[in-house]
């Protein structure tokens, strides 16, 4: 997924190679991540695709089923994957995980602590923020779940990048080979006020923690375990909504004739999709979506405090 | 091998957390009431109040720590503050206080007559070297209504004092978030209005990482272009592209402490150069010929005209502003290198595999007309992403785009952000809230053969 070979510039020119991750895009709400064999098969409601067919092209190809439907063949992102991945708990989606990395500071080369992995959805985009030379430590206290995102990075390629450890960060804290190693600490436990001592200790001086808490009684509590080591403390929540575009041609008010209109309306919308009559030009408008996230969670940052 | 170590360096200068003489800063004087972006030189100064201190004592200090004016054996200057018990105990009284809180406003009247210090006799213990903190008690201690007040409004007093008498600054580290939040704060207009959740997400969609080559069009002073470089780390690049002759200005790219790798990442290439057939430019004398047979001149009057022609070391306006040692140090340019030509086997490069991804952030220009140029000059499967103001240019351009089959995964999206107060017993979101970080059009760019 990650272009971790300086030597190869990253280009999606890549042809598709057996082996490989691929990501296959058959509507904008429809996606699937499928591994590339030798005689794999992908079936779905546009018919059978064989993989076969698939090796050689490159990514961002449409490709042809035997019944005739076409799906379109993406090369993985981080992005991506979080839309395709496999929940096993709740997962974080780009809003949230974009602002932590920008607010987390994360450069090429920083080390990150994180807990709890879950589904490993933020993992993969902190794997890509430190990547070729940084590391992330995650560590979940449920050994299969640890389990299964260690697949999924082995999926992803990530395996280099990241280390997944069955701990539990609550009652244990992190490690102490760790200490003052990390540049950033992120965590999304249900008593973060627990971890945030150990969190201390891992940082470096300046380094940032990050908190995600569904509740605000969580947030409080964490921000009350926050003033002794750390300064500069933030609480946020951050959504994203979306807009649907549509060619619409919007009739004037005057080529109706009052309550006429909703009767005419109907008559008219279906004459016009058949290029028969069209009153006015088309034009493009927007509005947004009706159904969105309402909310994720709270994002609490903070400072590790100077003492030297 | 050595490539690789050039890269550790890279890193690791990056991430250093000590400050260095001439290394750029951001200085919050009052915890976010004033951003000064500057370069730690053995002259540079900074004011605050109505005098200059030098910022010598800044150097070699950790990333994080805060200064005060002290009254020392030179006379006035800044000194490093470390969290104080005094800071610590004051909250700890606030804490108790909360259960038992009875008292109320019924009483106070406001008629400036609470303060029994005059501004003669605050000069005066200024003069017999008083410390701010010592000149913030006196006054607690001469307020007729302090002790009637609330624990909370006591302490929102305290604090508005210690603004005015006992001005601490921040040594904060220029990155992107900083650079980006300060600007937004105090002089928005210059960045586009693009908020830190915005230009977040727009790093996250268009895919950045090290070893990425991204294509950009930055009309916002460099701020995106610096944040990509952050990303890429010394690695890949970033290419910045302009219609025409001349590059879009890009003061900001300077206040990060990039180092010479990373700034040898970041360069720039004309529209015509990535497209014509002939990667071979000898001198920009050559240029004008290819770029007047096309309507370059024309498309330039859409977008406005100052973002061309105000000069690169203009950063004294309003609250955000740079010493005059950091403008003078920015004409040396000796340490910070940014935005050279893109080399012409780079060039070949591109022309060969395409960019893996593309950032547009021309807030005044027509979107379709930008990403109909640059969309081709993507690798298959990559991402773009596209920042705008308004609304109605990016739903023409995802329009436009869907019908010409150019790109899939096609979204507008219109980030929100909301700050939050937590304190005991008075938590709620801030009261002002900004309510429009723009809007963002991404999608993925497809092969555009059918498959046989």
């Amino acid at each position: 997924m990650l272009p971790c070979d300086p030597t190869k510039s990253l280009s999606f020119d890549r042809r598709i190679a057996e082996g490989d991750l691929v990501i296959v895009y058959e509507r904008h709400d429809s996606m699937k991540p499928v591994k590339v064999s030798a005689n794999g098969v992908f079936q779905n409601r546009f018919g059978a695709f064989k993989h076969s067919g698939w090796i050689g092209k490159p990514f961002g190809s449409k490709v042809l089923s035997n019944k005739g439907g076409y799906v379109y063949l993406l090369a993985p992102t981080p992005e991506l994957w979080t839309l395709v991945l496999s929940h096993r708990t709740q997962i974080l989606y780009i809003a949230d995980i974009s602002f932590v990395i920008m607010y987390l500071e994360l450069v090429p080369g920083c080390v990150v602590l994180e807990s709890g992995t879950g589904s490993g959805s933020l993992t993969t985009s902190l794997a890509r923020a430190i990547a070729p030379n940084g590391h992330v430590h995650t560590f979940d206290f449920h050994e299969q779940r640890a389990a299964s995102a260690r697949e999924d990075f082995e999926t992803c390629g990530l395996s280099s990048l990241v280390t997944v450890i069955v701990r539990d960060i609550q009652g244990e804290g992190f490690p102490d080979e760790l200490t003052g190693k990390a540049d950033s600490v992120f965590l999304d436990l249900p008593q973060p006020w627990l971890a945030i001592p150990s969190a201390a200790r891992m940082l470096q001086q300046d380094g940032v923690i990050c908190s995600f808490s569904p509740c605000i009684e969580q947030v409080q509590k964490s921000c009350l375990a926050l003033k002794s080591s750390f300064t500069d403390i933030r609480t946020f929540e951050v959504l994203l909504s979306h807009y649907e575009v549509r060619e619409s041609s919007m009739r004037s008010w005057k080529d109706s004739d009052g309550g006429l209109a909703t009767l005419k309306a109907c008559k008219k919308r279906q004459r016009s999709t058949n290029g028969e009559e069209s009153s006015k030009p088309l034009s493009t408008v927007a509005r947004k979506c009706g159904e969105t996230r309402g909310h994720t969670g709270y994002l609490t940052f903070a400072r590790l405090c100077c003492t030297s | 091998m050595a490539s690789e170590v050039t890269h550790e360096n890279v890193i690791v200068k990056q991430r250093r957390r000590i400050t260095w003489e001439g290394c750029s800063v951001l200085l919050d004087v009052n915890d976010g009431d004033r951003f000064v972006f500057a370069r730690l030189t053995g002259g540079s100064k900074i004011k605050v109040g109505n005098k200059n201190y030098s910022l010598r004592p800044l150097i070699g200090c950790p990333f994080g720590s805060k200064f005060q004016v002290e009254v020392g054996a030179d006379g006035p200057c800044l000194s490093r503050v470390t969290s104080t018990a005094e800071g610590k105990s004051s909250d700890e009284t606030l804490d108790h206080s909360l259960v038992e809180e009875q008292r109320d406003n019924r009483a106070l009247v406001d008629n400036n007559t609470a303060q029994s210090l005059t501004g003669e006799d605050i000069d005066d213990m200024r003069r017999r070297g008083a410390t701010g903190d010592q000149i913030v008690g006196a006054l607690i201690s001469n307020s007729a209504t302090f002790g009637k007040k609330t624990a909370f409004s006591q302490e929102k007093y305290r604090i508005k004092k210690q603004k005015k008498y006992a001005p601490t600054i921040l040594l904060k580290r220029p990155f992107a978030r900083s650079i980006c939040e300060a600007y937004f704060k105090k002089y928005a207009e210059k960045i586009g209005y693009l908020r830190v959740d915005t230009l977040s997400l727009m790093l996250s969609m268009a895919n950045i990482s090290s070893n990425s080559d991204v294509l950009l069009v930055d009309m916002l002073e460099g701020l995106v272009t610096g944040a990509v470089a952050e990303r890429l780390g010394g690695s890949g690049y970033a290419c910045n592209t302009y219609y025409g002759t001349t590059p879009y200005p890009s003061s900001i790219i300077r206040m990060f402490n990039f180092s010479d790798e990373t700034c040898r990442r970041i360069v720039h290439c004309s529209l015509a150069e990535l497209r014509s057939d002939d990667a071979v430019f000898a001198s920009p004398n050559k240029l004008e010929d290819v770029s007047s047979n096309g309507t370059g001149q024309e498309e330039d009057i859409a977008c406005p005209s100052d973002a061309i022609l105000q000069t690169s070391e203009d950063d004294v306006n309003g609250d955000i502003d740079a010493t005059s040692e950091a403008t003078g140090c920015t004409k040396e340019s000796k340490s910070v290198k940014s935005c050279g030509k893109a080399a012409p086997e780079i060039i070949k490069l591109w022309k060969k595999n395409g960019f893996s991804s593309l950032i547009v952030a021309a807030p005044n220009c027509d979107a379709w007309d930008i990403i109909k140029e640059l969309i081709p000059l993507l690798s298959h499967s990559a991402p773009f992403v596209v920042y705008h103001q308004y609304l109605q240019p990016l739903a023409t351009c995802m329009h436009n785009l869907q019908m010409e089959k150019m790109a899939i995964g096609l979204q507008i999206s219109e980030p929100w952000l909301r700050e939050y107060q937590v304190l005991p017993s008075r938590t709620h979101p801030f009261m002002q809230m900004n309510s429009s970080g723009g809007y963002l059009m991404s999608g993925t760019r497809i092969s555009s053969c059918e498959a046989e």
